[in-house]
């Protein structure tokens, strides 16, 4: 007996998928030169799954904004915000979110995922009811677990789904908090928003939006899929994330709503955290400068994605509904599933493999990502690599689906 | 409160649905356990009854539950009724 037993199970499964020829969690990176480019197990690779959507981790100008931080301000904070672990870049890169998001108040977490854990447990309390999308990422679940009040699920992008359930609310105690994403993760669907902002309004609830993959992806400004909707004021509360189209990592809330800075001394993963490191604040601040003045960067990563899409829906896979950077083709089961990422590894082409139940279906997924760094012809490598593995596997076409629900 | 018994009436019915041809299905039946579904099957499942008693089941009200009378009585207690 060992308190590790409960974990027979999923020891077993990860066995069995290494059995297949897959252990995409052994996957280990000797050396990276660019957004699009490394080498694993000392053979070079094309990288087309890494939310670095912006390729941003290589530009000159963050490299070098980083390194003068780094020597002056050294490696580390040692410290959380609430103690000795703020230095004048954490209010700088907190009044620049601000200031790129057109909101009064700006938190900055160490991850995205605590700044999910943190917004979603403060500013829900014991009669308070948390509305979430089913398909929610997993810093969404957890924040919901750990949050005092009651939590309800409402179907995936389903506005109808969640007015019935905002309906059988009414008169209860306390306030709502309903949660979205601006593009879900697995499969690079957006949110309705304009109708879940309509439901909003009409109930007077209030919408918490996580733009991880959408911020520096979608809008006008990039600022995400409520901005590219019209709907931009209507989220409350916007989370977001710097370890994709932003390149380092950390996490932030942004909001409108007077009494916010409050958090800072109610928020348990803002404040009994470290704070992000002198060169990670001012990677981050010199990658916000690229979204804001090179929206060209967007417009390339949307070619790209556009490419990589169809080209992949012409050869016949089934993917996303649609057109977003990540590209995410439905498999039937695990061991095709397995395979095919082991095959394409072999072809040079990485790629996530995204298995249930962290999948919204029993569909596992190859996910990809494309970043604006590709290039075309990099774009039709990858392509020609999983049109020629999924020929070779016999997933393609009518019933390539078939044995899943 | 005693087990409304067509909340569990509609509650087998419907597992019947989505278990294989045969499958005994009792009050007791534990639903992850004897029936084998997953999770995200479960969900689903958990959702269509939500449509059907016009009520929302709170998440860690499901966590708690594991035979179908457990259920019944979590979907009573949320106002459930099998006329509805
Ligand atoms: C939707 C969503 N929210 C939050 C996060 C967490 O972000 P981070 O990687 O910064 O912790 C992620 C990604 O991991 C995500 O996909």
């Amino acid at each position: 007996m060992s308190i590790l037993d409960k974990f027979t199970p999923l020891a077993e499964a990860r066995k069995g998928l290494a059995g297949l020829g897959a252990d995409p969690f052994a996957v280990t990176f000797d050396s990276v030169s660019s957004p699009a480019e490394a080498t694993i197990d000392g053979r070079p690779v094309l990288i087309l799954g890494s939310n670095n959507y912006l390729g941003l981790t290589f530009d000159a100008d963050v490299i070098a904004d980083g390194l003068a931080a780094l020597e002056k301000f050294g490696s580390g904070t040692t410290g959380s915000r609430i103690a000795n672990g703020t230095f004048g870049g954490h209010h700088a890169l907190e009044r620049r979110i601000a200031e790129v998001f057109r909101r009064k108040h700006a938190l900055t977490f160490s991850t995205g995922y605590q700044a999910n854990l943190g917004m979603l447990m403060t500013l829900v309390g014991k009669d308070d009811t948390l509305l979430i999308d089913a398909d929610s990422h997993a810093s969404i679940y957890d924040g919901a677990r750990m949050a005092a009040g009651q939590v309800i699920r409402f179907r995936h992008n389903d506005p109808d789904d969640l007015a019935r359930r905002l309906r059988r609310l009414e008169g209860a105690p306390g306030e709502t908090l309903v949660v979205i994403e601006g593009i879900y993760s697995m499969l690079g669907d957006r949110a309705p928003v304009a109708e879940i902002a309509a439901v909003k309004r009409e109930h007077g609830v209030t919408l918490l939006v996580d733009e991880a993959h959408s911020f520096g992806v979608l809008g006008p400004n990039g600022l995400g899929a409520m901005e590219e909707a019209g709907v931009y004021d209507d989220a409350d509360f916007i989370v977001g994330t710097f370890s994709k189209s932003l390149g380092s990592v950390g996490g932030y809330c942004v909001s409108d709503l007077d009494g916010f800075e409050i958090l800072r001394l109610a928020c348990r993963p803002y404040m009994f955290t470290a704070s992000l490191p002198p060169s990670v604040i001012a990677t981050t601040l010199k990658a916000l400068d690229h979204v804001e003045n090179r929206p060209e960067l967007r417009q390339r990563l949307a070619a790209n994605a556009d490419r990589l899409y169809s080209g992949l829906a012409k050869a016949g896979f089934k993917l996303g509904a649609q057109v977003s950077p990540i590209v995410s083709v439905r498999l039937p089961d695990i061991p095709v599933a397995a395979a095919f990422w082991g095959a394409l590894l072999a072809e040079g082409v990485y790629v996530n493999l995204a298995l249930p139940p962290a999948t919204p279906t029993l569909e596992p997924l190859l996910r990809t990502s494309v970043t604006a760094a590709h290039s075309f012809a990099q774009i039709d490598r990858a392509i020609a690599a999983i049109v020629a593995v999924g020929n070779r596997l016999g997933v393609i076409g009518a019933d390539a689906v078939s044995s899943a629900q | 409160m005693p087990v409304d018994m067509d909340i569990v009436d509609i509650i087998i019915a419907q597992l019947e649905k989505i278990t294989p041809p045969g499958t005994r299905i009792t009050p007791q039946s534990s639903i992850m356990g004897d029936l084998g579904l997953d999770s995200l099957t479960v969900m689903n499942f958990v959702m269509w009854l939500e449509d059907i008693f016009d009520i929302s089941v709170p998440m860690d009200q499901i966590v708690e539950v594991e035979s179908i009378a457990d259920l019944a009585e979590a979907l009573q207690k949320l106002g459930a009724k099998a006329n509805s």
